[in-house]
Formats: structure tokens, sequence, C-alpha cells
């Protein structure tokens, strides 16, 4: 493993890049993309750009810190219940007459709390996040469900609905991809710029010895619950705002999404190994796959298989693409061992 | 394992080898069977979830007599809970070997789907042959899930989360917007929804059968055994000679077939089948085995405890309305439920831990 780790080294720096999971995410994003541009009719349009973002912002938002709380080596399946509670805590608020800066504040608020009580349950109590979230789950959407019944809140004022769904001039991106830009820019300095970043990678790698070097596992991992609760509140208010109306059941099943399009970016699931460009390219990778179907007349259905099989293959891919290569490398290593030391010290 | 036949080692007293081999940690319990077995029963993690589960069925008893106390009550009783029965004994499977199948879900969907399609293309067909397709068609999907678990090295959470959307794909290309009525379906295999053998509902037989004969396995056969080391120590398992890779096969093939049993029983219970049948259905099978005391990280847990926290997960559902609690917030109490389980697990295992470095200190 570690002379794997190594040997990766002795490449050039764009060859390393170039053979990394998030460049082929990346690539693959591109290929479809051009192939949808000149064979799809409408795929082109500016319209159809903006229907894409505004559709996967919600994934986009989330996939962010999911990131970081997977390459900790620990998962959320909470969040979808958490933009549920968010959206309903809104709609409750604005039905009582509160003002709606406040209702997002609130609803902020209210992410806080739910990704305080994961973080606390996980960091500190020491239990399985998988287990965790299952049961904040089903509480969080169950407080959700509990609040607004089965009544929907929809009078929301329409210059904060129109918000959601703006498009900065006639470029056809919607402004909310400003805040998704900042988020993203943010996470990506946190992640790969900072010794927290550093921290959560070998708190992935090794909880234990994060811990022997001075990175609190605990406080690391509260921190990141905290900051998923919070951007999926985030993704509430703008789920809520996008179509107008408050339910309780908001974005049912979300969770799964948001993390088949964290793994497909080249996140690990033990944790320690991933990269958030590559995640991104993966939430748009399965939103232009979508689209482009979708214009194509074909139905969900295929695109739930597609992204079944990609989620698959993604994985599957690596061990496969180690076996070659460890292979390859055997087999250069006993074609240099036969050609006799001689050669190694003229080198 | 095997017992040497050479005379040498014949020649020594057994009782004494064992001394020798092995100093016990804890020694065996000196108390009589009976007492033994009450004790042990005392102290188990399921006893204190089958409380839960006893007073939730008193409260709402005495608030409503006929949530027990009539036929239709009674029935209801049994009958919800046996389809989440055998999903969460498959799934216990599964997840003391250190996975866990998130496709059930899918799984059951496709052979519900299959069933009422069955019926309508080949009018007259026995019913016990839509139950032999759905475990077959189940065992087939879950080997897929098994083969690429077990051959590939991965982490089965990101394949079964795969097979979720590809198997749920198949049955959503295959149904698209039409689902399947109950006149689709012959009326002995409907009956099979309501009736009852001796006042027991049979699709709760079924169930029950299924949970006994898993939990028997599961204690007692060898391989059943094996399970259990390969969930807490996969590494020390392939060390020990164990098949590893077949046993991890073995569940989900295991948990496929269940959950293509309790398709089939979805659609002899509700009648109509569509295209989103069992959806979200995972999530619950997972839960149940979670409060059932099932230990998320393998190695831990038993199918009786699985299928009390199935039937305590279904009973609080119908049983909240009866006490007075409106039923949306049902979900918020199963959410508090698992916590509560996860985290009552915590401190039973920290007691336990506590007592053994006793018990080793004081030697």
């Amino acid at each position: 493993m570690s002379t794997t780790t190594y040997r990766a080294y002795a490449h050039p720096l764009w060859r390393r890049l170039l053979l990394t999971r998030e460049a082929a995410v990346i690539a693959l994003v591109v290929l479809v993309s051009m192939w949808a541009y000149s064979n799809v009719p409408y795929f082109g349009d500016t319209l159809t750009l903006t229907y894409l973002l505004l559709d996967t912002t919600t994934i986009l938002l989330i996939a962010l810190p999911m990131t970081l709380v997977v390459i900790t080596g620990e998962i959320d399946l909470s969040v979808a219940s958490v933009v549920g509670l968010s959206s309903a805590t809104m709609g409750l608020l604005h039905e009582h007459g509160v003002g709606m800066a406040l209702a997002c504040v609130v609803a902020l608020l209210v992410g806080v709390v739910c990704g305080a009580l994961n973080g606390f349950l996980v960091g500190y109590v020491g239990l399985p996040s998988l287990a965790v979230t299952i049961g904040t789950l089903a509480l969080y959407r169950g407080v959700a469900v509990g609040l607004l019944g089965t009544t929907a809140v929809t009078d929301f004022p329409k210059d904060w609905t129109s918000k959601a769904s703006q498009v900065i001039g006639s470029s056809g991106i919607p402004s909310v991809m400003i805040v998704f830009a900042v988020l993203a820019v943010v996470f990506i300095l946190l992640l790969h710029f900072t010794p927290f970043g550093r921290g959560v990678y070998d708190i992935g790698l090794s909880s234990e010895a994060a811990t022997f070097s001075g990175v609190s596992a605990k406080r690391t991992k509260l921190v990141l619950f905290v900051l998923t609760g919070v951007v999926s509140a985030l993704a509430g208010i703008y789920f809520t705002l996008r179509y107008g109306s408050a339910r309780g059941d908001n974005a049912t099943g979300l969770e799964l999404q948001v993390i088949a399009a964290v793994l497909l970016g080249g996140v690990s699931i033990f944790g320690g190994r991933g990269r958030l460009p590559g995640v991104i390219a993966g939430v748009l990778l399965i939103g232009v796959i979508s689209s482009a179907l979708r214009l194509q007349g074909v139905t969900v259905n295929v695109i739930s298989i597609i992204i079944g099989l990609l989620l698959v293959l993604s994985v599957i891919s690596t061990p496969v693409l180690a076996r070659l290569s460890d292979a390859a490398a055997r087999r250069s290593r006993a074609k240099r061992s036969s050609a006799g030391p001689q050669t190694v010290v003229s080198q | 394992m095997t017992t040497p036949q050479t005379p040498q080692t014949d020649t020594r007293p057994e009782a004494e080898t064992h001394d020798e081999a092995t100093t016990l940690l804890v020694e065996p319990s000196s108390l009589p069977p009976r007492e033994r077995l009450l004790k042990t029963l005392l102290h188990s993690r399921e006893i204190s979830i089958f409380a839960v589960l006893v007073l939730v069925i008193l409260a709402a008893t005495v608030k409503n007599p006929g949530f027990v106390f009539s036929a239709s009550g009674w029935r209801d009783l049994l009958l919800t809970p046996s389809m989440l029965l055998v999903l969460a004994a498959g799934q216990t499977v599964v997840i003391i070997t250190r996975n866990v199948d998130l496709s059930v879900g899918s799984v059951l969907g496709l052979t519900a789907y299959m069933t009422g399609r069955l019926f309508i293309d080949h009018p007259g067909l026995p019913v016990i042959s839509v139950f032999v397709a759905g475990l077959v068609v189940g065992a087939v999907l879950g080997l897929v899930n098994g083969l690429i678990v077990g051959w590939g090295k991965v982490p089965a959470l990101v394949i079964t989360l795969g097979t979720l959307y590809i198997y749920r794909g198949i049955v959503l290309t295959w149904a698209g917007s039409s689902q399947v009525n109950a006149s689709d379906m012959p009326a002995g295999f409907l009956s099979l929804g309501t009736k009852q053998i001796l006042s027991i509902p049979v699709l709760f037989v079924v169930a029950a059968v299924i949970v006994v004969a898993v939990g028997y396995v599961l204690q007692t056969a060898r391989s059943g055994r094996e399970l259990y080391a390969v969930g807490s120590d996969p590494d020390a398992a392939v060390l020990y000679g164990l098949p590893v890779r077949r046993r991890v096969i073995a569940a989900f093939v295991l948990s496929g077939a269940l959950a293509g049993l309790a398709g089939v029983i979805y659609a002899a219970r509700y009648g109509t089948v569509s295209s989103d049948a069992g959806t979200g259905i995972e999530l619950q099978a997972v839960a149940a085995a979670v409060i059932g005391g099932v230990a998320i990280f393998g190695g831990s847990g038993t199918v009786w405890g699985a299928a009390i926290g199935a039937v305590l997960l279904v009973t609080i559902n119908r049983a909240l309305p009866m006490v007075g609690i409106s039923d949306f917030w049902q979900q918020a109490l199963v959410g508090a439920l698992i916590i509560g389980a996860i985290v009552l697990d915590r401190v039973l295992a920290n007691r336990q831990a506590r007592t053994l470095i006793e018990a080793r200190d004081e030697q």
C-alpha cells in the first residue's frame, strides 16, 4: 500500500493530477456535456442550464460538508430530514406572522442544533454515525412532519421566492450559484489549505494516530456535523423558496442522492481519501446525465439505473485498477531485475 | 476442531489439557441450567426492548381494549409486522457480518410487482409458485450484491446503495406508470393476507417460522457462529481459516431471498402494487435491527432482538393514535427510540467491559 503511494510521486505533477479519480470524473462531465450539447436538442439552451443548476443546487450545497464528514470515515444520513425540518420551521414561523428574515435565521439555528446533536453523539459519546444518523433521520423528519402535519405553507412573499430562481443577467446561471460558489471556495480552502483540513484526512486514515498528533477527533467531528446541519438547513431554505412550499416531507430520500454523488466524486467511504473538486464534478455529472436524458424523453427509471451503475462501477474500479497497476509494477520490476543491476548503477 | 486419534495424546486426561490450554477469564456459571437461563434472559439486551413493546401494547390496550381484544385488532397486531419481520431477519444476518444491505426495499418492490405480473400473464398459476419465484429472484439479486462485495472487497454500503438505484430502476422500467390491482390476483392468493390458523394470521406464521429458523441457525449452527466471527474481526476470521467470502456472499443471498419473499407478502397483504412499493423500507429494516441490539459494526446481536424491534416499530405506529398522540409524531418517536437503543447498547457494553476488566484484575 505505502509503496504504491510513494511510487505515485515518481511521476511528474501533471501526470499525477491527470491520473486521479477527480480528473476522471471531471473529464466525464466534460465529455457527457459535449456529447449532449451536440446531440441532444435544447441541451445548449440557457434555460436548460438554468434548470439543471436550480435542480442540483440542493445536492451541491449539502455535498460540500458531507464530503468532509465522509473523509473522516463518518456518514450523515439525516441531511434530508434537516432540509425538511428547516423547511417546516420556516413554514410554521411564516404562518404565525414572523418576518421572513427572522424565519430564515431560526431555520439555520435549527440546523445548528440538529448537527450539534449528531456531532455530540458521534464525536463525544462515540456512537457509530451510521446508526445515530438513521435515528436522527427519523427523529428530525418526524418532528418536521409533526410540526406541520400534512399541511403545506405556500403563501411566501413573491419577492423572496422569485429570488431563489433568479438568473444573473442573461447568462442563464441562477444567482443562487453565487452562494454555492462562495461556500465551495470556503470549504475547499478549509479542507485543502488549512491544518483543520489536514486533521480531517488524518482522522479518516487513523483516528488514533490523529489524536496522538494533536488533532481532536471529537471536536473536529462535532464541527463537521454542525457544518452539515447548517448547510442542510440553508439548502432547506433554498428548497422552500424555490418551490414556494414548506412541507414536512420536503426532500425525502435526498440523503442517498447526496451520498451517491459524494462517493461518485471519488471519496472513499472508509475515509481519508477524496477531494472537493471531484465531488462537485460528481454532483454535476449526475445532474448533466439526468438533464440530457430527460430532454431526450428518457424517464426517471433509466436515470436511476445509470446512477446506480456509475456508483457501483466507480467503486469497483478502484480495486480493479490497483490490482492492474500492481501487476504492471511487478512485471516492470521483474524486467529490471532480469536486466541486471548494472543498468541501475549506470542510471 | 478434529480430535487427534494418536495414542500419545489419548493418554493425557482431557480435563487436564483443557485447563492447561486455556485460562478462562470468567468462570463458567455454577448455577443450575434453569436459573442460568432465567438469569441470561433477564440480563439480555432483548428483554429491555421487549418490555418497551409490552408497555406500548398495554398503554394502547388500556385506552382502547379493541387494540388487542378484538378480532381485527388482534389480527392487525400480528399481521402488520410480518413483512418487516422477514426483512429484519435478513438484514440482521448481513449486519452481523459487518455489512449492510440497503437494496432490500428495491428487491421487495421488484418481486412484489413480479408477483402481480406473473398472475396477470399466467392465469391459473399455483399460489406456491409465486413464493418460489420471489425467493429465487430475491436470492439472485442478493447474490449480485454478495459477489460484488465479496470479490471486489468494496464496502457493502456503497454497493447496495448502487443496486438500490439499479433494482428500483428495473422495477420502474418494467412497471412504468401501471400498477397491479387486487382484481389481477387470484382470490386464493389474496386471502393469504387475511387467512388465519387458530386465530393466528398465516403471513405471521410464515414470518415467525423464518425468524425462528434464522435465529436457530445463527445461535447453534457452525456456519451461523462463523458469521459472528466474520463480523467481529474479518481479518482474524481469515487467519483462522474461515471461509469469509463464502459466508458474506451467503448472508447477502439470504437477505435478498427474504426481501424477495417480503415482496410476495407485500402483494398478498396490500393487493395493489405500484412501482414504488417498498421505497425507504430498507432504513426501517436497519432500524429494527439496531433497536433490537444488533451492533451496526457487526459481530453481535440476535434475530430475536431484531424481530422484537421490527414488531415495536410497526406497533408504535398503530398505537400512537390510540393514546391520543397524532400519528404525525410517530416517526419522531421512532427516531428517539433508535437513538435511545444505541445509547443503551453503549452503556451496557461499557458495563460489561468494566466487569471483565475487574475479573481480570482480581486474578
